[in-house]
């Protein structure tokens, strides 16, 4: 048995079970019409219609390549699996489909895009897996890791559960931890009026504030005019939208811009994390029928290009170490941040070695688009379905990998444990404060 | 026999031309007005520019990552659309009927010409052929209506191409010609040949989202 078929047997996901348990064939046939000949229309049609079976997408498709090129996890194969079925049999399939399309759209599809750019009709076919899950959202099969954190956002606003009294004790503790390094250090709360507001996922505060304190540091250190808002709102991230639960989508994003409005700022800065951008530069905007974000949003990464270009940014002496840098899919084939990424990534580092492919033609992280939050029971299956990228970065030679996205940096984490390549992984605002002028260095 | 020639080349080429123009539009009606209907933000990303931008790049040989990557394909495909399209228009036998019948005519391919073009067209469908049943990812991506839209392109051109060297009884090769060319009009907006009207429009969008919105090429 292959690598891949051993872990991806006996994948056993309890909300998909329980669900398997009750799903009526009425409540299938319901959600697939309310999807297919309801909420869609003419990107569907054109794209069923238009598809003549070429494959030539395949090899755009980091699982596809991983898989040593099984057709079934092809894009246009898992279309085959999952949409063509369901409108051949007119919404008359089985609860062990729905099941299985779960599974495919929900983890062997990271709706990075890549092969849009393969397709010689420019076919979406990360939009028909997402359609995918819409459907299997309205029948309730959703995985269970990541209905969870789905159900976090529509209970707490935010990612992870967190309470408004931890977000804010959080915030205070960084506060106070960086000011030991820089005693007048602040992390201004709701200042209204700010230039920005800084805005971060979930995970942040949860298990990675010292990238709060990076942050922080980083503002302080050029006088930025920043706040944090201490009311929900400050959560940018958005995994009901990968659970296709739109309504949800557009709550939580609501939620974000309205609390901007409030602080009356210019514009949003957001942490480097990829699905959130993509949430509030693209999927979730349009829900609430903005065609861009009604305030501007600025990523990290075009941040940092913009403070280093102003001459804002002093670095001591440039990272020493070989880097290479992972472009994730919805800031660069998202949001055309490559050559950004890679003039703050030069400016900072001394030895900067590009992957092969790279930019928006970079393979996927295989953890992006909901996937790593589908959880433990997945874990094994979309570490080995991601070979070809455990072999992209071993050809590099360098000795840490940059990744401006937290699904990307998560997802690479474990193939780098798995496939021993042996590389620090980090993220740019780490790489900027171990080598930005500091105050005691002055 | 002549009688049957004459009502296959005369009410059903017009019935044919009819359903294969009436049919594009209404394709082409009921796309943008299926967009309007549920999806009419499609109309405020569409860019002329980007939307050019994508369908020029994806017409032009090897001008596209995934065409370098599979240089085979990429010839065939293009020698063959050409062909394709080029053959029919041109071929001095159309033209002399529309100059028998509507009294108009333009230039036309010389004969040696267009007998080469016809089989390259016909190769170009042996080696899709090939293509679905030998490599496995496209295999798998088949299926039967795959072989029945081929044969409905490949059999106007074998036709052709044996009426034209007399090959089997002339006139019989030529009611078959007559009859598959208009089976393939006809399919051309009620089948998977509709991409010929949709790729168009396919492009054009996510052309536009990728230059306008992503900032990127899509190609």
């Amino acid at each position: 048995m292959s690598e891949p078929e051993k872990a991806t047997k006996a994948i056993i996901d309890d909300n998909l079970e329980r669900c398997l348990a009750g799903l009526t064939k009425e409540r299938i046939k319901k959600s697939i019409d309310k999807v297919l000949k309801g909420e869609a229309g003419a990107r569907l049609k054109s794209y069923v219609e238009t598809c003549v079976h070429c494959g030539l997408c395949s090899e755009a498709c980091h699982i596809y390549l991983s898989r040593d090129k099984d057709p079934a996890v092809s894009p246009a194969g898992k279309v085959k699996r999952t949409i063509w079925e369901m409108i051949r049999k007119d919404g008359d399939v089985s609860p062990e489909f729905i099941k299985e399309a779960s599974i495919i759209a929900s983890t062997e599809c990271n709706a990075c895009k890549r092969c849009v750019m393969y397709c010689p009709f420019g076919i979406d076919v990360g939009y028909l897996m997402l359609t995918v899950r819409r459907i299997c959202h309205l029948c309730g099969m959703t995985p269970m890791y990541i209905q969870d954190t789905a159900h976090s956002h529509a209970v707490t606003m935010n990612q992870m559960w967190v309470k408004e009294d931890e977000w804010i004790d959080t915030l205070q503790w960084q506060e106070e931890e960086a000011q030991a390094e820089m005693p007048d250090l602040r992390i201004p709360l709701d200042k209204e009026g700010s230039e920005i507001m800084y805005s971060v996922i979930g995970p942040e505060p949860k298990f990675l504030a010292h990238l709060l304190y990076n942050m922080a540091f980083i503002f302080n250190s050029i006088d930025a005019d920043w706040t944090m808002p201490s009311t929900p709102g400050w959560d940018n991230s958005d995994m009901a939208m990968y659970t296709c639960d739109n309504e949800i989508m557009g709550r939580v994003k609501r939620e974000h811009f309205d609390t901007a409005a409030r602080l009356k700022v210019k514009r949003i800065v957001m942490g480097e994390c990829g699905h959130a951008f993509r949430s509030v530069y693209d999927m979730g905007n349009r829900w609430l029928s903005w065609k861009m974000p009604p305030i501007p949003i600025v990523h990290a990464i075009d941040y940092y290009a913009e403070i280093i270009k102003a001459g804002k940014l002093k670095i001591k002496e440039k990272y020493k170490k070989k880097v290479t840098l992972h472009d994730p899919c919805n800031v660069i084939r998202g949001g055309g941040l490559a050559e950004k990424a890679r003039y703050v990534v030069n400016f900072l580092c001394e030895d900067f070695v590009e992957m092969i492919p790279n930019r928006e033609h970079n393979y996927c992280c295989n953890a992006g688009g909901g996937v790593i939050n589908c959880g433990p029971p997945f874990k094994n299956k979309r570490v080995v379905e991601n070979r070809v990228k455990a072999e992209q970065l071993k050809a590099t030679g360098a000795e840490v990998l940059i990744s401006p996205c937290h699904n990307c940096h998560s997802g690479l984490e474990d193939i780098n444990e798995h496939y021993k390549l042996g590389m620090e992984i980090k993220f740019i605002s780490e790489i900027i404060y171990e080598v930005m002028e500091k105050p005691e260095s002055e | 026999m002549h009688s049957l020639y004459n009502f296959v080349s005369g009410p059903l080429a017009w019935i044919a031309f009819l359903v294969f123009i009436g049919g594009s539009l209404y394709k082409v009606y009921t796309l943008i007005t299926l967009t309007y209907q549920k999806e009419s933000f499609i109309f405020t990303y569409m860019s002329f520019k980007y939307g050019l931008r994508s369908i020029g790049r994806w017409l032009t040989p090897f001008g596209t990552g995934n065409m370098k990557e599979n240089p085979v394909m990429t010839v065939v495909t293009f020698a063959f659309h050409l062909c394709l399209f080029i053959t029919p228009i041109f071929l001095l036998a159309h033209i002399i009927l529309w100059d028998e019948s509507f009294n108009i005519s333009w230039w036309s391919l010389p004969e040696q010409i267009a007998d080469i073009f016809t089989l390259v067209v016909i190769a170009g469908c042996v080696y899709f052929l090939y293509r679905r049943l030998t490599i496995p990812t496209v295999k798998y991506l088949t299926s039967p209506s795959d072989f029945g839209l081929l044969a409905i392109v490949a059999a106007p051109f074998i036709t052709g191409f044996l009426a034209y060297h007399q090959v089997f009884d002339y006139q019989l090769m030529m009611i078959l010609h007559v009859v598959s060319g208009e089976l393939m009009l006809v399919a051309i907006p009620f089948t998977r040949l509709s991409h010929m009207i949709y790729s168009a429009f396919t492009r054009a969008y996510i052309g536009s989202e990728f230059g306008g919105v992503r900032h990127v090429k899509d190609w």
